[in-house]
């Protein structure tokens, strides 16, 4: 019987295993950012620990960092803690792309940016998004600071080797659909909780046509459907992606790699602890209405009502999340007006992303009364869209050009969305609060995002495109 | 680590699913670089209202609850962002146990590092300690050694547990210096490994 990648790579790594205890699993790659590594690097100094690889450690600032006018930090807190993971990397001797640096940028644009992401490593970071670099094939997970520490001091995790989980994506997307889309349709379907304990590997058709870019959309959102990891078998897609890139190796060797890193993807005859489908061609443009990214539906459907339910539970939540967005059931999508766009974070701030955004916006500009902020996800992204023009179009569409960072996505730093307010935004998040205290979050694609600027108000990105066409 | 075994208190029913870490602990209390002091900004928005007010019918806020040391929620507690925080927060609070069907793996996960005991009952066991403790807040005993939990009501339920992570907190063991015996084996791995 074949085996799936996810034990290939598991297997690979584990360091000790005994009855009764979890996995030792070595980690191949620890990226750290300033909100959840000082606490771990002041327990090393405290039991006189050092950094067991430091060539396996590589940080950024993303969570906190302003994304205008640079170098002022104007919040004291948020200084400090930048500071202090500045001081920890020269300290412990971790390489450190700092603000300012052309590395820096979101710690899950940067890692495959640099080549660092590579297929077969178990790669671990502070952060829940660290699925991402699953994309390549990786098992990459979001770990808590004790566990960093862990990491830091031993380069190891214990893990509860977990169930596998493979959901296909069959068929072709329809124009105008994208991948993330295609992620929260798949959260939508099957609710917030459906991959907890489990690492998912996604399969199908409609996977292997994607981007890299737009495989890394796929497998950031893992975590909100509760599981573990989420991942993607390795192909020429991958292999393409990765050449040249500084941290991998270069000519001969590289040809090496990428046969070894093609042997990792799932046999053909591999089977998973469960297996769910979905069909590419039934999903459209999603629009998130409520306060979890499960609550979302096709951009030409209503808002839910409680007869859409069947439990109590459940219509119960309802009500709370269209009283915290300050919806009616029933309401048609369309009808939703935003005051603001937020085109950026690490589920959709890469090249691709703002290519396509940009697409929507040229020769437009957005709608009176909306704020639309694009931050692009890394100095490099950064360079590269100007290098394009893109920003001259987003500009000119009236948008804010800012520099990368974590930035509206959880407002850490000053990007907040006022209370009260609706943001149409590419992120991963809509929790209550996340983008500012009674803040309204709606989660989209970029494409998405850039068409409700606008027009002020949600549009069936499909349409827009039939009319130009 | 404080070693953790029996908890007799009082328990705060939070009748909610899918609590996530945002709700737990505000990013605007993400910024400290200590790992205590979060507990005055657990559950923040929820327990004040925008002018900083107590919001009055907020579980946490009422005095019946007061010096509860288990928090008893519905599925998916924890679920969201890996910051530990959250589970800082609920322990700084005041808690040791919470008790819920399922919890999201990340915070299920931070627990056992922060010596807080995570408890999954069934969603109708859990059910019946919120429509109980709503009625009237109330006592219950956790007992981690025998894995139970036996309430006012005549009721012991009984709890699973992965033996490793009881081990730790029954000991209060830090997980590091464990690991740190297993030092050769690492080394040894390290010099046959795969690396690109």
């Amino acid at each position: 019987m074949g085996k799936n990648i996810i034990e290939k790579v598991w297997e690979q790594h584990v360091v000790h295993r005994e009855a009764g205890k979890p996995d030792l699993l070595y980690i191949d790659l620890h990226l750290i950012h300033e909100v959840t590594s000082p606490q771990a690097f002041e327990g090393l100094r405290l039991a006189g620990r050092k950094v067991r690889r430091t060539d396996l450690c590589f940080a950024t600032m993303d969570h906190n960092v302003p994304t205008k006018n640079l170098p002022t930090i104007n919040d004291p807190i948020a200084k400090k803690q930048i500071m202090t993971l500045a001081e920890n990397a020269v300290e412990f001797g971790i390489e450190l792309a700092d603000i300012g640096h052309p590395d820096q940028g979101i710690v899950h644009v940067i890692g495959p940016e640099l080549g660092l992401t590579q297929p077969g490593k178990t790669i671990v970071c502070g952060d829940s998004h660290t699925a991402t670099h699953g994309a390549f094939g990786a098992i990459a997970f979001g770990i808590g600071t004790s566990e960093v520490e862990h990491v830091l001091s031993t380069q190891t995790l214990w893990q509860i080797k977990p169930p596998t989980m493979e959901i296909r994506v069959n068929g072709d997307l329809g124009i105008g659909v994208t991948a993330k889309d295609i992620i929260l349709a798949i959260i939508a379907k099957w609710g917030i909780g459906i991959g907890t304990g489990h690492i998912v590997e996604y399969t199908g058709e409609a996977i292997r046509k994607l981007s890299m870019e737009e495989r890394m959309t796929i497998c950031n959102m893992s975590i909100e459907a509760g599981a573990k990891a989420g991942l993607i078998s390795p192909d020429e897609t991958t292999v393409e992606f990765l050449r040249g890139r500084r941290h991998v190796p270069q000519g001969e060797q590289f040809e090496e790699a990428a046969k070894y890193w093609l042997s990792l993807a799932s046999d053909t005859d591999a089977t998973y602890d469960v297996m769910l489908e979905i069909d590419a061609a039934n999903i459209e443009p999603i629009v998130t209405w409520g306060t979890n990214p499960a609550m979302g539906v096709g951009v030409s459907k209503t808002v839910p009502t409680a007869a859409d339910y069947d439990n109590e539970a459940d219509k119960s939540a309802l009500d709370k999340a269209l009283e915290y967005m300050d919806l009616q059931a029933g309401q048609k999508i369309t009808d939703i007006e935003i005051q603001h766009v937020f085109i950026g974070s690490c589920t959709n701030s890469r090249i691709t992303d703002l290519r396509a955004a940009a697409e929507i916006v040229e020769g437009h500009t957005i709608a009176a009364g909306v704020t639309g902020i694009v931050v692009p996800g890394s100095w490099s992204t950064k360079a590269q869209a100007e290098k394009e023009g893109l920003h001259t179009i987003f500009l000119e569409a009236g948008f804010e050009w800012r520099e990368s960072g974590c930035s509206a996505c959880l407002g850490m730093n000053e990007d907040v969305i006022p209370s009260g307010e609706r943001c149409a935004s590419t992120s991963n998040r809509n929790f209550e609060g996340r983008q500012g205290a009674g803040a309204r979050t709606h989660l989209v694609s970029p494409e998405m995002a850039a068409a409700a600027a606008i027009h002020g108000r949600f549009v069936d990105v499909r349409q827009l495109q039939k009319q130009e066409a | 680590m404080e070693p953790i075994n029996i908890v007799n208190s009082v328990y705060a029913p939070l009748d909610r699913k899918n609590v996530d870490t945002d709700q737990i602990i505000s990013k605007e209390f993400l910024k400290r670089i200590e790992r205590t002091g979060f507990g005055q900004f657990v559950f923040y928005h929820w327990r004040f209202d925008k002018e900083g007010n107590p919001v009055e019918d907020f579980v946490l806020n009422k005095p019946q609850y007061n010096g509860a040391e288990i928090l008893v929620a519905q599925d998916n507690f924890g679920c969201g962002s890996s910051r530990e925080h959250a589970p800082w927060a609920i322990l700084d609070y005041g808690f040791r146990v919470v008790i819920a069907p399922s919890f999201a793996d990340i915070f299920y996960n931070n627990c056992f590092k922060n010596g807080i005991l995570p408890i999954k009952l069934t969603e109708a066991e859990c059910d019946e300690l919120l429509e109980k403790g709503l009625a009237k807040a109330q006592a219950i005993e956790v007992n981690l050694k025998a894995q139970t939990v036996t309430t006012g009501y005549g009721q012991t339920y009984a709890f699973p547990i992965d033996p490793y992570y009881k081990e730790m907190l029954l000991n209060g063991w830090d997980e590091i210096s464990l690991t740190i015996k297993y030092e050769d084996q690492i080394a040894a791995y390290e010099k046959s490994r795969i690396a690109y």
